[in-house]
């Protein structure tokens, strides 16, 4: 990490910025909070990991190559998802392997943040001044739980939140079978993988199921609506942000 | 399982089966709490796993020196080794001897290598009697079945269903106590050790040095039925190697923690050919098949960490796919998430072989579970890229994957589309949901909620605030 007056990108990813801005905002701020410099460039759109994931690589290049090329040479990376910073971490390497980009992706892997982590590792922060009066479970996402380590890192931040309870969830690191293209090709796995994390959900009877993946977070929220279970799912950094009401 | 079902029938088929979904529950649900606890308790885990890559990896690394070496001690110590370089020379060899031995009958222990070879069916065409003699084996033969797990192959059925087989089967009375269940099957297969003239065994490690096979199980069975018939055949996949006796003293705890989390299994049986003169145990005759079948087509290739795998079962168990659809789904010898890998390269001919590495979330909770930590969601992706690169792709998938990329590549592109979806969201979404989308995002509103998009951007707001402050300050 750089040193001085900190700069940081926030690589709000294409799902929250197009469905989840409140995230995004919640992220900058928390950032900010911290005496980060944000940055969010204007063309920066996603990693890739949809086409990656389905198996169409060249589609994976041409997207990923893009993103290398708008990440080149700035400061550290910070992303409001697991999953997405597990791409650029973990699978970047073998799509660029052999290729031109392989250095920048190596390069741009080592600056690379998921946001809990660069909170609590990078910056060592936990009490961020967030209140939440309600009772609050973790669902471990799992991108970021098996192929980055992130976990510890949300917890240790939630345990800090005022007012809240925090409660373990059955099960919490049982995938919610999202899983990218998964949840629409093999629909009716996936959704039985999602009532079984409903139901321990329900078992909580929490207010709040937080995630640092809004992948997963829709899938969550998804089923909760439609099963019409009151728990509100939400990304951690809402809450840290204090962005959710109280209800 | 027949193989006309497409794989997308067979998995829904699973998961309306209530008698599977109980099954697989309880049995999932027991495996893993085993496995976590038996590992836990190891203290150093991670080193152990470390040490068990370590001796796997070396194993295929020396494959060359190794084969020959465990052939030339099996030999020297009076067995046989047939070089079988697929399934047809392995039941071939097999069937020769069988009727040049005048055999009449064979008892089996659980073997998937034999599995893989279809060698039953071969054995039973050619005339002989096959009697498989571990427990869960034994269940799903008298049901006419296939293994559904690697070591738990009727894990599919419920202690109910078996009992209706053995009271249909083997005449006993209603009953559900597992004692009493094991006791009527027990009295069953007694008859058939003792009249057997060949048993068949698969081998957990062969070992290089000492020219031994191990064989690990918990029944009695296996060290029955390769010491009481007078012909005693092993088929070894040829990467089931290790190079040294003393690799052992790691692998058999890590496959036994693995696996049903005991710590070591009941029975060890360490076999190094036939009764030596003198000895009053073991058969007269030792043959060890090592079985290529594919394999030495995936070494030194982008598959070639899955030979590291040790058959523990450990990904099984671990994968929420598996646990919401079970074995037979898959369709094919080998099922989980090291199915899913090997299958589309052991079995290339299966229709259904490239789907099966998309019935995957790529949570890689089998990876974390893996006792020589094989990178299995890796190697799921590279099995998608070959699929897309041979064509066997979705048209609809295709076209979604153009969008996509065009969209992520054109700033202008992206956010003209974001305007749009927003603009069709306000339309209609109610109460910031759709209940349901137009194909094929219909497969998604099924059985879950869309959010509404909000009505900027996050980059939109970003940019306001951007603004806002400039002007501000
Ligand atoms: S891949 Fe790993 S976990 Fe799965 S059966 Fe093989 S050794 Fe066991």
């Amino acid at each position: 990490m750089t040193t001085g007056r900190r700069r940081a990108i926030l690589f709000a990813t294409c799902i929250v910025d197009q469905l989840y801005p409140t995230v995004g905002l919640a992220a900058a701020e928390l950032l900010e909070q911290q005496g980060i410099d944000v940055d969010v460039p204007s063309d920066l759109l996603c990693c890739g990991q949809m086409a990656f994931n389905a198996g169409f690589r060249d589609d994976a290049y041409a997207v990923a190559g893009r993103t290398l090329e708008v990440l080149r040479g700035k400061g550290d990376v910070v992303m409001p998802s697991g999953s997405c910073a597990a791409m650029i971490r973990h699978l970047y390497h073998e799509l660029f392997a052999h290729t031109p980009f392989a250095g920048m992706a190596a390069e741009l892997a080592h600056r690379t943040y998921e946001l809990s982590e660069y909170l609590v590792d990078g910056l060592g922060v936990t009490d961020v001044g967030a209140r939440f009066n309600g009772r609050i479970t973790y669902h471990d996402a799992c991108h970021g739980l098996r192929f980055l380590g992130v976990g510890k890192q949300a917890r240790a931040l939630l345990s800090r939140v005022q007012g809240a309870e925090v409660v373990p969830l059955p099960g919490c690191d049982q995938c919610c079978g999202f899983g990218g293209l998964f949840a629409i090709k093999q629909h009716t796995i996936s959704t039985a993988m999602l009532d079984r994390k409903i139901e321990a959900i329900a078992s909580t009877e929490a207010d709040l199921v937080v995630t640092g993946d809004v992948s997963c977070m829709t899938q969550i929220a998804g089923g909760l609506s439609r099963r019409n279970i009151p728990t509100r799912a939400r990304h951690l950094a809402e809450v840290l942000a204090n962005m959710v009401d109280a209800r | 399982m027949p193989q006309t079902i497409a794989f997308y029938d067979r998995v829904d088929h699973a998961l309306h089966d209530s008698s599977l979904q109980t099954a697989l529950h309880r049995a999932t649900s027991r495996f893993i709490g085993n496995r976590a606890s038996a590992i836990s308790a190891l203290g150093d885990a991670d080193r152990l796993r470390d040490q068990a890559r370590a001796i796997r990896a070396h194993a295929l690394a020396h494959l060359d020196e190794l084969l020959p070496q465990l052939a030339a001690n099996v030999e020297a110590r009076g067995g046989h080794v047939c070089w079988a370089s697929d399934g047809e020379e392995a039941r071939q060899y097999i069937i020769e001897l069988a009727h040049a031995r005048g055999v009449r009958s064979i008892v089996k222990s659980k073997s998937m290598a034999s599995e893989e070879i279809h060698l039953n069916e071969a054995l039973e065409a050619a005339g002989f009697e096959v009697i498989e003699t571990d427990l869960g084996e034994y269940i799903i033969q008298l049901a006419g079945e296939t293994p559904s797990h690697i070591i738990a192959p009727a894990i599919h059925k419920t202690r109910e269903q078996v009992s209706e087989l053995f009271q249909q089967h083997l005449g006993m009375p209603p009953t559900t106590e597992v004692p009493l269940m094991i006791r009527t099957a027990r009295q069953a297969l007694r008859q058939r050790f003792l009249q057997a003239d060949m048993g068949i065994s698969g081998v957990n490690f062969g070992v290089a040095d000492s020219g031994a096979i191990v064989i690990v199980e918990n029944e009695g069975n296996a060290r029955l039925s390769t010491t009481v018939p007078r012909i005693h055949v092993a088929i070894m996949g040829i990467e089931r190697i290790v190079a040294r006796l003393a690799d052992l003293g790691v692998m058999l705890q890590v496959l036994a923690r693995s696996a049903t989390g005991q710590k070591l299994s009941v029975y060890t049986s360490l076999i190094s050919g036939p009764a030596r003169p003198g000895e009053e145990d073991g058969p007269e005759e030792f043959h060890l098949v090592l079985l290529d079948n594919g394999r030495s087509q995936i070494l030194g290739g982008q598959y070639a960490e899955s030979l590291l795998c040790i058959r523990c079962g450990a990904c099984l168990n671990a994968c929420p796919v598996y646990q919401a659809i079970g074995g037979h789904a898959y369709g094919s010898v080998y099922s989980g998430p090291i199915g899913a890998i090997l299958t589309p390269l052991l079995q290339p001919d299966l229709p259904d072989a490239h789907l099966l590495p998309q019935a995957s979330s790529l949570c890689g909770a089998c990876q974390e579970v893996c006792p020589v930590r094989i990178a299995i969601p890796d190697m799921l992706l590279r099995h998608r890229a070959d699929a897309v690169k041979a064509g066997k792709v979705n048209p609809v998938e295709k076209v979604a994957i153009a969008g996509y990329t065009l969209t992520m590549t054109h700033p202008a592109i992206y956010n003209a589309g974001g305007k749009a979806g927003r603009f069709f969201s306000r339309i209609l979404a109610r109460k910031g949901h759709f209940r349901r989308l137009p194909p094929p995002l219909h497969l998604w509103t099924k059985q879950r909620d869309f959010p509404a998009l909000p009505p900027k951007s996050f980059r939109e707001l970003w940019a306001e605030r951007k603004n806002q402050r400039r002007s501000s300050s």
